[in-house]
């Protein structure tokens, strides 16, 4: 209620001929509620199926690179159909296998893991958790998603120029990326990608200020911070960790596009190419352009991790029917996690010919993030400990979760050493760790989060037995996939190359890469089972009937089961308590919007 | 609904709108933050071109302190509700901020006749820099000037009054902060550039 006070007063005195603006009665047609929507969850949803889209895109792209990488020797007449020149005689080309794993890796951090999961649930909780009719600015909100669609469309389009799309890696590191005579993706196929990127960012920049100061602002009565959900802490750090990382980032993708087009010497210095001769750039450093994109780069990785942490955190208490284990001390690791974000990134340039001692230190501050981690790993186990579980296809896939952190977080202690990694730098054992930790682990936060606020989006339930399968075949896939990776990591297998059957060390791995190959397919193939789920049960699903089923006590599911614009009908309803009043008392769940009674014993 | 008395309530929280400027204004820091550090990384790594800031800049400097000081009084004339000052001081601020821009190029000129280029094969990373900052921070500044104008027609509609201070106030704090971006900036590249 008081955020509507404030932002209506506002509208009131702007406009003298409209004196009693109450209420909500937007005339909407198809374009204004489906297309140019303003509401913060048709824009959720805007983003959720933008981010499959483009995860089926990078997924597949990752199937059609394992096909070169398990059966390096096969021909696959079809694959020349669907990509032509790239694939002459059913071969993918070394160009055409460097481009997709270049794309793969930018389309699943930024495309899929950014704006498909932080976009969709940033979106969709922050105003229903919060207790608000809508974002601080709704017209940003809207722009910040179209602003990425626009990025997509750019980023779609440098995979058809002739000399294709960027190729690489995904980190853009010169001298790759700022010449154009360097390689063929480099040329058209990188200026798309820059402008895609930049676009990108604008669109994460609009998303984060609307965020942050909607969880700061718009709060309704008696939602003091630490009332709110761990899902609505997760995302502002989230907020608070792009917001004050991308701007980095640009800067970097600034200089990059001068280097590139007006010839100045920020990341070249003494290069020969064999096709033009020496360039006349002197004086700049690649190195540079490492620290600005792995300053960056780290916090991007807990702007993936940190939503699906807590989502997972959520469902966990939710379906546990228990208390949150720990809550304070999961938003004070969640903020020694967003710190700690800042301070490591030079972990990932080890062997740059980084001072040593300067490296120590970041070997240090790296090793560090293993505390808070921890304590949030505990907390998650103490919260499932004898609690009453209802495995729910969001639950299992929140228990997934917890099992692949702990997985990839344990390679991570061993990766944060800078003497190990010297030998693992570059090798398929980072490949394994960060794939498990960050990618399949966010993933499975994000299909945690689809299951469980399904009910809400849709006012359906998506089919269950279509989820376990979904859930049993994905976690026992994602193991066996990266699983493996680890052995082949330790036995020196360095990772983006083309063909390892040439090479005498790496000849054993040839089955065990054609066993991950064939697990990649099955995998997904599964997960285009689970896209039929969520589109078939938008329409046919069984409908949600009560406005809590999954007896949960946050605002979200005070609203009308299909909610309009503006969320409740009346007036937003105040909370009275914190969001985990699950088993107290003798009753099994509290709502927030429940007053304290006289006979309660202790509350938040 | 009992308005008046919630908004007694929500004045002493920020508006939404304001807040978001801040935040904003945060994340613009991050970006000149990371590229004046990009700045001394590559500064110690030599190869760097020394050379006075073009004295020019003092005068961009003392443009826009005044137009800082303008644009002060133009948000206590609306607040005083002269709607014909207020319009004249932030026209004379606008005016600033564009004299500022074109200063600031003029800068550029006088270090392309002392041999410095900016930019192309011949320049070197220490005048790019130069460049590239500032002229990030003069973009920066002409959204300002953009946005002012926006109030500025705002001051003029007749069909519909707004005494609302709350978009002025939003570009004033952010005509300031870019103010003292570039004192900082200017400061910056006299201490670590030339220094």
């Amino acid at each position: 209620m008081s955020n509507e006070a404030v932002l209506h007063a506002h509208e009131v005195s702007h406009d003298v001929h409209h004196g009693g603006h109450d209420g909500h009665h937007h005339h909407e047609n198809f374009i204004t509620k489906y297309v140019f929507s303003q509401d913060h969850k048709m824009i959720a949803k805007q983003f959720l199926i933008t981010g499959m889209v483009w995860a089926v895109l990078g997924g597949l792209m990752s199937v059609l690179f394992r096909l070169q990488l398990g059966y390096p020797e096969a021909s696959f007449p079809w694959l020349e159909d669907i990509l032509g020149k790239w694939a002459k005689g059913g071969h993918i080309s070394a160009e055409a296998y460097y481009a997709l794993v270049t794309t793969h890796g930018t389309v699943l951090v930024f495309f899929v893991l950014t704006a498909g999961l932080s976009g969709t649930f940033s979106n969709f909780l922050i105003p229903l958790q919060v207790g608000a009719r809508d974002m601080a600015s709704p017209l940003m909100n809207m722009l910040s998603y179209w602003f990425f669609f626009l990025a997509s469309i750019v980023m779609l389009s440098s995979m058809f120029v002739e000399t294709g799309p960027f190729s690489g890696g995904w980190t853009a590191y010169p001298p790759l990326s700022a010449l154009g005579d360097a390689s063929p993706g480099s040329k058209t196929g990188m200026d798309l990608w820059l402008i895609a990127m930049a676009l990108f960012v604008v669109s994460q920049l609009l998303a984060g200020l609307n965020y942050i100061a909607t969880i700061l602002n718009m709060r309704t009565k008696g939602m003091s911070m630490t009332r709110l959900p761990l899902t609505i802490w997760a995302l502002f750090f989230t907020a608070v960790l792009g917001v004050l990382s991308f701007p980095v980032l640009f800067s970097g993708f600034i200089l990059l596009i001068f280097d590139r087009n007006f010839g100045t010497s920020f990341y070249l210095s003494d290069i020969f190419i064999s096709s033009v001769g020496a360039l006349p750039n002197e004086g700049g450093s690649a190195i540079l352009y490492q620290h600005l994109f792995w300053f960056l780069g780290h916090p991007e990785v807990y702007i993936i991790l940190l939503p699906a942490m807590g989502m997972v955190s959520e469902i966990l208490s939710t379906n546990s029917r228990k208390p949150i284990f720990g809550y304070m001390a999961m938003i004070g690791s969640l903020f020694a996690i967003a710190i700690l974000a800042f301070l490591v990134w030079a972990h990932h340039m080890f062997v740059t010919g980084l001072n040593p001692f300067l490296g120590s230190i970041f070997v240090l501050l790296t090793l560090l993030i293993a505390v808070p981690s921890a304590i949030k790993v505990f907390n998650w186990l103490t919260t499932l400990w004898r609690g009453n579980i209802r495995f729910t296809p969001g639950m299992l896939f929140a228990i997934g979760f917890v099992s692949l952190f702990i997985s990839g977080g344990l390679t991570g202690i061993w990766l944060g050493n800078s003497a190990l990694d010297i030998h693992l730098h570059d090798t398929y054992f980072v490949i394994a760790h960060f794939h498990i930790v960050m990618g399949v682990a966010s993933m499975f936060g994000m299909f945690a989060g689809i299951y469980h606020w399904y009910p809400k989006m849709y006012g359906r339930f998506m089919n269950n037995t279509l989820g376990y399968i979904h859930f049993w075949v994905t976690i026992a896939g994602a193991y066996l996939i990266f699983w493996p990776m680890h052995y082949e990591g330790l036995a020196g297998m360095p990772r983006r190359y083309y063909d390892y059957s040439v090479w005498e060390s790496f000849k054993q791995f040839v089955e065990l890469n054609r066993f991950i190959s064939t697990v990649v397919i099955i995998v997904f193939a599964v997960q285009l089972l689970f896209l039929a789920n969520f589109f078939y049960s938008i329409w046919k699903g069984r409908k949600v009937t009560t406005q809590n089923p999954w007896e949960s006590t946050t605002l979200e599911w005070t609203t009308p089961i299909r909610p309009g614009h503006g969320n409740w009908p009346g007036e937003i309803p105040e909370v009275h308590r914190w969001a985990y009043d699950y088993g107290k008392d003798g009753k099994s769940f509290i709502p927030q919007t429940t007053p304290v009674g006289d006979d309660e014993s202790e509350h938040h | 609904m009992d308005m008046a008395a919630t908004n007694d309530i929500e004045k002493k929280r920020m508006h939404p709108h304001k807040f978001v400027l801040w935040i904003a204004m945060g994340s613009i820091v991050m970006m000149f933050a990371g590229l004046t550090s990009a700045y001394i990384v590559k500064r110690n790594d030599g190869n760097w071109l020394e050379f006075p800031m073009p004295s020019v800049f003092w005068y961009s400097t003392v443009t826009i302190i005044i137009s800082s000081l303008t644009m002060y009084l133009a948000q206590k004339a609306f607040k005083a509700r002269e709607m014909a000052r207020y319009r004249s001081l932030i026209s004379v601020t606008a005016f600033l901020g564009v004299l500022f821009a074109v200063l600031q190029f003029v800068g550029f000129i006088q270090l392309g006749h002392q041999n410095i280029p900016l930019f192309g094969v011949k320049s070197n990373p220490s005048a790019s820099f130069l460049g590239i900052i500032t002229g990030l921070h003069v973009l920066h500044v002409l959204g300002g000037v953009i946005a002012l104008i926006v109030i500025f027609f705002r001051a003029h509609r007749t069909r519909v009054k707004s005494y609302n201070s709350v978009p002025v106030e939003i570009v004033g704090t952010y005509w300031h902060f870019v103010d003292i971006l570039w004192i900082y900036l200017f400061i910056f590249f006299n201490m670590v550039g030339t220094g």
